[in-house]
């Protein structure tokens, strides 16, 4: 049996110290926490930075570096720093060395990267060795190479490799969400359809329980697949809780693709063992003949200002989307004709919050609000671009009229400037897979003694 | 016959990003009366237009064990894009629980 204690669903959302101590008490064979996801967007893996904060991430991390140590047990955590990519990786091996420093207790920490030169993805592209799944972007190699980051998920063979190194810690770049919690009980014989399994219901801690905020919990597998425990005092795991988190942002629920193959639980049995544990059997793991990896890929996508007025009179409320309409097409002239820049250079939208801005044109409800903030989005190849295109946008939010006849009216405007620049702005590029020879083709591992 | 929204008769209709390209809705009926209900009413072809996708697009799943509907689309627009509009996906779920269901 290989016992697998999972903090939470994902290191900077906290968890319980107590169930965490409950998890320690019970000997687990390794620590196994997410580090992110490409949910949050675009401008993480773009940016090659974490989403959570610094000081939130080491005071997690340095709990989770001491139940490491009173558990003796290695600890492992994927897709570090939000995205995986080798300068997040960087960051968290920094917050790493601090705290190690500051427990005064050396470690082994091994390093897996998953960063990918976009060249070199490029040219596999070329050479056929980089593929689309279904609803992939168009590429082609001068877009792939245009990439800031490209990252490879890595699987349970890269995560097996670095556990072989006999590290404390594991640091990894992207990896799947199930790879790190599969790859001990892979590696130690356990029932493969019942590891994955275990894995993606594991995945996000306590989600797949009552109570799911509470985060900790226990999988256990073996030969036939596995049992879950939620460890939280109230939380509770149910035949329903389980197999229903096989929905969990799972474009389809009975089959999970990862490296190497897909697991399928359409004849999975999940069976109550006592008030908070799930046993599940029966879960298939069908192996591929190729083997392949998932790749990310973000790259710039412009630069970005936003501005934005308020608008209360009612008459200008009931009228928001055609005043919007117009201020979009007088605008876009004027930069075209002062800026001397074609017409597909730059973009600029207003989107009417409070009215619809969620759906846009397919918004079905029509009701009058009491105010409308009209957002200014602007996107050009330049900061200054950027900025100078808001700046020509700014009497039309601040003056522009339903008609011509009417006196110049005023909107509110909420800061001075107006204009707030966000930077670059990135796009998810690639929805590919990459094949590999061998399972490392595509990562590498070092090994660290720090602290 | 005073026509049901899908929202007042299911538990809850949730959706979520299935990875960057994909969305992913789970109608959770509550019991196997209001799941038959749904799994009768709700056509693939009526979720297409709320979303503005092709029919053939959308994967649909009728899982009679957990009294659920799930269906997963293309994202209207891919996550984070220009035109995007929710990083996160989880608006989209009301313009489907507004949605009228056929008496």
């Amino acid at each position: 049996m290989v016992r697998v204690l999972v903090p939470s669903g994902a290191l900077g959302l906290n968890y319980d110290a107590v169930a965490l101590q409950r998890g320690i008490a019970a000997k687990p064979d390794i620590i196994a926490i997410d580090g992110g996801s490409t949910d949050s967007g675009p401008a993480y893996l773009g940016r090659g930075m974490s989403k959570y904060a610094r000081s939130s991430t080491k005071v997690e991390w340095a709990g989770l570096m001491q139940a490491r140590a009173d558990a003796g047990c290695p600890l492992v955590i994927g897709t570090a720093g939000t995205c995986g990519a080798d300068s997040a990786v960087d960051w968290m091996l920094d917050i790493t060395r601090e705290i190690a420093a500051e427990q005064g207790r050396p470690v082994k920490v091994a390093v897996l990267r998953s960063s990918q030169h976009p060249a070199e993805m490029a040219q596999a592209f070329t050479q056929g060795r980089v593929t689309p799944l279904p609803n992939a972007p168009d590429v082609d190699a001068a877009l792939i190479e245009s990439c800031s980051n490209i990252v490879a998920l890595a699987g349970a063979e890269q995560i097996t490799e670095a556990l072989n190194t006999g590290a404390d810690i594991i640091i990894a770049g992207r990896t799947t969400d199930t790879a790190i919690i599969a790859a001990l009980p892979l590696q130690k014989g356990c029932h493969a359809g019942g590891a994955w399994h275990g894995a993606k219901i594991g995945e996000c801690g306590a989600l797949c329980a009552t109570n799911p905020q509470s985060g900790v919990i226990l999988i256990d597998f073996d030969a036939e697949g596995f049992t879950v425990t939620p460890l939280a005092d109230g939380a509770k795991a149910t035949p329903h809780t389980v197999s229903a988190h096989m929905l969990y942002e799972n474009s389809d629920p009975f089959i999970l693709h990862e490296p190497g193959g897909h697991l399928d639980v359409s004849k999975a049995k999940y069976q109550p063992l006592n008030d908070t544990s799930v046993r599940v059997t029966g879960s298939e793991w069908v192996p591929s003949e190729r083997y392949t990896v998932k790749l990310e890929g973000a790259r710039g996508a412009g630069f970005q200002t936003v501005t934005m007025a308020l608008l209360r009179d009612e008459r200008y409320v009931q009228n928001a989307q055609i005043w919007a309409d117009d201020i979009v097409g007088k605008c876009s002239a004027k930069v075209v004709d002062r800026l001397h820049l074609e017409a597909d250079a730059f973009s600029i939208e207003i989107r009417l919050l409070g009215h619809s801005a969620s759906f846009g044109a397919l918004e079905t409800k029509q009701i009058t609000p009491t105010e409308i903030c009209a957002m200014g989005i602007v996107t050009a190849k330049s900061e200054g671009l950027s900025q100078e295109i808001a700046k020509l946008l700014n009497p039309y939010l601040l003056h522009h009229p339903l008609t011509q006849e009417e006196e110049v009216p005023t909107f509110a405007f909420l800061f001075s400037p107006p204009e707030m620049p966000r930077g670059e702005v990135f796009e998810f590029t690639l929805n590919h897979v990459l094949q590999l020879e061998n399972p490392m083709d595509a990562f590498t591992l070092e090994v660290h003694e720090i602290g | 016959m005073k026509l049901a929204r899908l929202g007042d008769i299911v538990q809850k209709v949730r959706s979520k990003n299935a990875g960057p390209f994909w969305l992913t809705i789970d109608i959770f009926c509550g019991d196997s009366d209001v799941y038959d209900q749904v799994v009768n009413t709700l056509s693939t072809r009526q979720v297409a237009q709320v979303f503005d996708v092709a029919t053939q697009e959308i994967k649909r799943f009728d899982i009679a064990d957990l009294n659920v509907v799930k269906f997963s689309l293309p994202r209207p627009f891919i996550q984070g894009a220009r035109v995007d509009r929710d990083i996160h996906g989880a608006s989209w779920a009301a313009l489907l629980a507004e949605s009228d269901l056929s008496p």
